[in-house]
């Protein structure tokens, strides 16, 4: 690994610290028992083997959606529509396993599989529109998200709407179920999907033929179409794969464990956390479930802390923003990183002159 | 000619600049300036000349060493800082805005006020005059910047210099964009602010300039001095010598060319740009085999348009054109790269590379699809690699390994990446727009000699190029590009002087018949 790269990690860590200490900082101020909340924020997600499995079920989602931003904006295609496209696969695997009654095994592979085809055709409009209209991408993804939320509102409302509970649908039937894992825990087969999800997103990126068209699109676009690629394939297909992801990871996660009806009458947010995924995976989906471990554990020890102590929940918020804001800022620390390059390639003249 | 007096005016000792991206620019670099002196900063690109003088300009700050201004020990914290320590910068690309007068241009940032809030026009155009007339600059100071010739914006960024009272004054390659006429003219002035005490400082890769104009020359070599010299007590050789470490040889010996049929035919070929502006004007021409057709001109005569309309990249185009025998008008970008043709681009940044991506995958980019590197899915990472590493070798490419960011790279190893992705798919038709531009003369030499290869092997090659040095060496046929049009065509290269291509390149002549365009 150069020097370059070492610094960059180097980077990361020392943003998510400062994030840390900023956030313990607040505790302090706001809270009457500032240690207990900020012993019961770091060690409460290891305090018992469900909590343990509360972390790893969060990551699920955040993984799927990391993947997928990761592929759309190693592009350049900076499409939000992700939150929508997770959204959308939730609903379409709840009207799967609903409404076809299929057995056991084949139920949730055939909700997945068109959960994925849903959230495909969703976070393609963006692209579509952008190739046909001009409209950018970031601003038309971020409004279509709306639209995902109350089309699926709607389907909920008419189509399986449970009378007897209100805005949820029926009890998903446990056929369709993803199996748990490990026994004590909501860990399901998801997670391992999840990791394959993110280890194929890598092998798409970095060794496939579209991967590279990708990449090189992303990086600079007039130097592609110059090579000969076609950018209007390159874009869409971006889409569509990030599209396919999300789409997965709303299936994997209504048909989890963790929920029995479909009840998402809010847009949940795991689009927005995948940016944050992204950024600290530096756009390469083999990061990505450590990224998603770093965000679930902080999420999971903060609901911890928010339970025991008088502390909010949304200090996790203040810490995530202000990671982003340092990991973005590109001239945070670079005089530290120039006097480190600087020392080394000094270090390098005087061997040269030895040798 | 001499100096006024010997007074130093300007010491710089020992400099270090070291970039965020590990490239060791300056290694210990010292220079001295006397006043009233033209002096020659001579080396290849990424010599590092550039960073000094972005050090001395207050652009980049030193890693070591020290600046002496009149004796005084200095830091320059910033270009501001600079100017108003006397030191002016005209770099290469014009610093003015197009839509703005020669005097708003020139007062711009310490323009002359009326009630302390709004300019004082008046004042401001009697002021560029003044200081206009003061250095024989003839210019009209009312007309406005974006319909003045190349030659006149320089004096312009000159004068913008000289009015913030800069006694230094830095010239970055300003014979880069200018015709042999313009140079004459500039050097004349150059004189005059030199026998005003003023001292500049030349920063230039030709030879035959240095020796015409300047008295003193520091010659640099991958970041550090090779010393300075009295340019009337060193040779042109020794002089290239020193900056390359070897004799370049500055002629090249060619065969006799043997054209072969045509491979490529235009006809009545239109280009508008995106204005709506007549670039090409139903142009003709031919192109055969094992023959480099050399294309000169002033930029901006609609060369990047033509260039534009034969690789595919611009598809509004009126007239035909044909490589071997098909019709391009319906093909893609990657249909005419299919037909074996390789495109050198005008600007390596912006579209011939991606600066973020490594050496690697930079020079596939044109044959990834081939079934040598790739399945039909899954790239053949091993081979790309062998057959990257063995590109890095054969290109004498300088990096640490293919893995190395491409924009970590100096210009002149950047050009050669591109040109070994596009000559290594043994390409029957070569478009070379401006190959050596900002490239080091051992870089440079080894792109035209690969160019003499490739023709001497049948290849068709259409070079477009302002450096008039390369299309007199290289080309078999020479046509001078002026509004659009061919304005003279030369069958006989060698009997052409460059006065004689500077008239045509300024429209001043034209050729009414013209031989040798077309074959039929």
């Amino acid at each position: 690994m150069n020097s370059a790269k070492r610094f960059d990690m180097f980077r990361m860590f020392f943003s998510v610290l400062i994030a840390l200490l900023i956030s313990f900082v607040i505790i302090f101020f706001v809270s009457k028992e500032p240690v207990t909340a900020i012993t019961t924020l770091i060690t409460g997600p290891l305090k018992s083997k469900r909590n343990m499995g509360n972390v790893v079920e969060a990551m699920v989602p955040l993984i799927f959606t990391g993947t997928g931003v990761c592929i759309m904006f190693s592009a350049n295609q900076i499409n939000l529509a992700t939150e929508g496209g997770f959204h959308l696969g939730g609903l379409v695997a709840a009207a799967v396993a609903l409404k076809l009654g299929l057995p056991a095994g084949l139920s949730p592979i055939a909700a997945i599989c068109l959960a994925a085809l849903a959230g495909a055709i969703f976070c393609t409009i963006p692209a579509v529109m952008k190739i046909k209209t001009g409209a950018p991408e970031l601003v038309s993804s971020l409004m279509i998200n709306y639209l995902s939320l109350w089309l699926c509102t709607f389907i909920l409302m008419y189509a399986l709407q449970d009378p007897s509970v209100g805005s949820a649908s029926y009890k998903l039937p446990a056929e369709s179920e993803l199996p748990t894992i490990i026994k004590g825990t909501n860990i399901h087969a998801g997670l391992l999907l999840a990791l394959i999800v993110a280890v194929l997103g890598y092998v798409f990126l970095f060794k496939t033929r579209t991967g590279y068209e990708l990449r090189l699109t992303g990086e600079n676009e007039s130097f592609a179409r110059y090579s000969g690629i076609n950018i209007v394939k390159v874009v869409l297909i971006s889409q569509m794969v990030g599209g396919v992801i999300a789409g997965m990871g709303g299936g994997v996660e209504l048909l989890s464990p963790i929920y029995s009806r479909f009840s998402w009458t809010s847009l949940l947010g795991y689009g927005w956390d995948a940016i944050i995924i992204c950024t600290l995976a530096k756009k390469n989906p083999l990061y990505t479930p450590l990224a998603a471990l770093f965000l679930a554990y902080l999420r999971t020890g903060a609901s911890i802390m928010a339970r025991y102590t008088d502390v909010t929940l949304e200090i996790v918020q203040i810490t995530q923003g202000i990671i982003i804001l340092l990991v973005v800022a590109e001239q945070f620390l670079s005089g530290m990183k120039h006097r480190m390059i600087a020392k080394e390639a000094k270090a390098s003249l005087k061997e040269g002159e030895v040798a | 000619m001499a100096c006024l007096d010997n007074k130093i005016v300007l010491q710089m000792n020992h400099i270090m600049k070291i970039y965020s991206n590990g490239v060791v620019a300056n290694e210990d670099v010292s220079i001295e300036l006397k006043k009233g002196e033209i002096h020659a900063l001579l080396g290849e690109n990424g010599a590092g000349k550039s960073t000094l003088m972005k050090v001395l300009f207050g652009i980049e700050s030193p890693d070591e060493g020290q600046i002496f201004l009149n004796g005084q020990e200095t830091t320059i914290r910033s270009p501001q800082d600079a100017i108003n320590k006397g030191i002016g910068m005209v770099h290469q690309h014009f610093m003015l805005v197009p839509s703005l007068t020669v005097a708003e241009n020139i007062i711009l940032g310490v323009e002359p006020k009326k009630g302390g809030l709004f300019i004082d026009m008046e004042k401001a155009v009697q002021e560029a005059e003044v200081i206009a007339g003061k250095y024989n600059f003839d210019i009209d100071v009312r007309a406005k910047v974006e319909e003045i010739p190349v030659g006149i914006k320089q004096k312009v960024e000159i004068l913008k210099a000289l009015y913030r009272g800069a006694d230094i004054l830095i010239l970055d390659e300003p014979t880069a964009v200018l015709t042999p006429q313009e140079t004459d003219e500039l050097f004349v002035q150059l004189e005059k602010l030199r026998d005003n005490g003023h001292t500049i400082i030349f920063i230039s890769h030709k030879l035959d300039e240095i020796k015409r104009i300047c008295d003193r020359a520091t010659i640099m070599r991958s970041g550090r001095s090779m010393g300075t010299y009295e340019v009337k007590d060193i040779s042109t050789e020794e002089m290239s010598r020193l900056m390359v470490g070897r004799e370049v040889v500055l002629t090249f010996d060619k065969k006799p060319a043997a054209p072969s049929g045509v491979l490529m035919k235009v006809r009545e070929l239109s280009v508008r740009n995106g204005q709506g502006v007549l670039k090409v004007d139903s142009l003709s021409f031919d192109l055969r085999g094992g023959e480099i057709l050399g294309i000169a001109g002033v930029e901006g005569n609609g060369q990047s348009e033509l260039i534009d309309s034969l690789t595919g990249l611009n598809k509004s185009y009126k007239g035909s054109i044909c490589i071997k025998d098909t019709d391009i008008e319906k093909c893609s970008i990657k249909d005419i790269r299919e037909l074996k043709v390789a495109h050198i681009p005008e600007d390596r940044m912006t579209s011939g590379c991606a600066g973020n991506l490594n050496i690697l995958e930079n020079m596939f980019s044109n044959q990834y699809t081939d079934p040598d590197y790739s399945g039909k899915i899954l790239l053949k990472m091993k081979k790309i690699q062998e057959r990257s590493e063995e590109l890095i070798r054969e290109y004498l490419v300088k990096c640490r390994s293919y893995k190395q960011n491409v924009g970590m790279l100096s210009g002149g190893n950047i050009q050669k990446v591109i040109v070994a992705r596009e000559f290594s798919t043994g390409p029957d038709l070569i478009i070379a727009n401006q190959p050596t531009r900002g490239v080091d003369v051992g870089a440079a030499e080894f792109i035209r000699r690969r160019l003499l290869e490739f023709r001497d092997a049948g290849c068709a090659v259409l070079l477009v190029s302002a450096d008039l040095n390369e299309v007199f060496s290289l080309s078999d046929r020479l046509a001078v590009m002026y509004k659009g049009k061919f304005s003279g065509m030369f069958t006989d290269v060698a009997a052409v002087t460059e006065e004689e291509l500077g008239q045509y390149m300024l429209g001043l002549k034209h050729q009414e018949e013209q031989e040798g365009v077309i074959y039929e």
